[in-house]
């Protein structure tokens, strides 16, 4: 629709047409603010805790395992240089690994995540059917923005 | 030609050049959830006194819901 309304728009007479082609879905899913209103409704990415452990895939599983062991997360989340996430690793990965492998050998690849512009209502019933305790939130270029735990989103629903 | 852009290039050139952001689905849809200061131009309406609200010697940037 909106390549239409481009060329729509420079046979009108503007000469500095642009089009924003991945559109609206591109820019909720980046967790951007809006307006309208939709816009104060409670969503994944408003309640995810942001910075959560992160690693690269060629660190050692030892040091990693020191950083899981802090502030009560979960999990540990494999990133590259981009901040794409690439992989998790549980603490239950790493039970028996030896301290010099590879982040990379053990890692859960690809973990399930979800858009910031998720409704809390019906990502509740996915980690529930899933019987996950969280769920990652990313852009929808894959960066990480944050880990949405269940807890959360069960006790803002509850209020 | 317009020329597309992503979301960086987006917020870059109405930051930068004040370019003016027109959703072009219906109105209701606007009405619901749009993007920071952007107006409501439908497609359906897209003709020479509903784009009167632009300034034309501004970057206009249209967008819709994705690609389709």
């Amino acid at each position: 629709m909106s390549p239409r309304a481009a060329w729509r728009l420079e046979a009108l007479g503007f000469s500095h047409v642009y089009d924003y082609l991945a559109g609206k879905k591109d820019w909720l899913a980046a967790g951007l603010t809006t307006e309208g209103k939709r816009a104060g409704q409670v969503r994944a990415g408003h309640l995810s805790r942001p910075d959560p452990p992160t690693c690269r895939p060629d660190e050692r599983v030892g040091d990693v395992r020191r950083r899981l062991g802090s502030d009560g997360w979960d999990a540990c989340i494999v990133v590259n240089d981009h901040d794409v996430v690439e992989g998790r690793i549980r603490p239950s990965d790493l039970a028996d690994v030896d301290g010099e492998t590879l982040v990379e050998e053990v890692m859960e690849l690809g973990p399930t995540s979800i858009r910031p512009d998720a409704g809390l209502e019906s990502i509740v019933k996915r980690v529930r059917n899933a019987n996950v305790a969280s769920i990652l939130v990313t852009s929808s270029s894959g960066e990480l923005l944050g880990v949405l735990y269940r807890e959360d989103a069960e006790r803002h629903l509850d209020e | 030609m317009p020329t597309g852009i992503d979301r960086y290039e987006v917020q870059r050139l109405v930051r930068e050049e004040g370019a003016q952001l027109v959703e072009v689905l219906p109105r209701r849809s606007f009405e619901a959830l749009h993007l920071p200061g952007a107006v409501s131009i439908p497609l359906k309406r897209l003709d020479m006194v509903a784009t009167s609200v632009l300034d034309r010697t501004r970057p206009v940037i249209v967008y819709c819901y994705d690609y389709t």
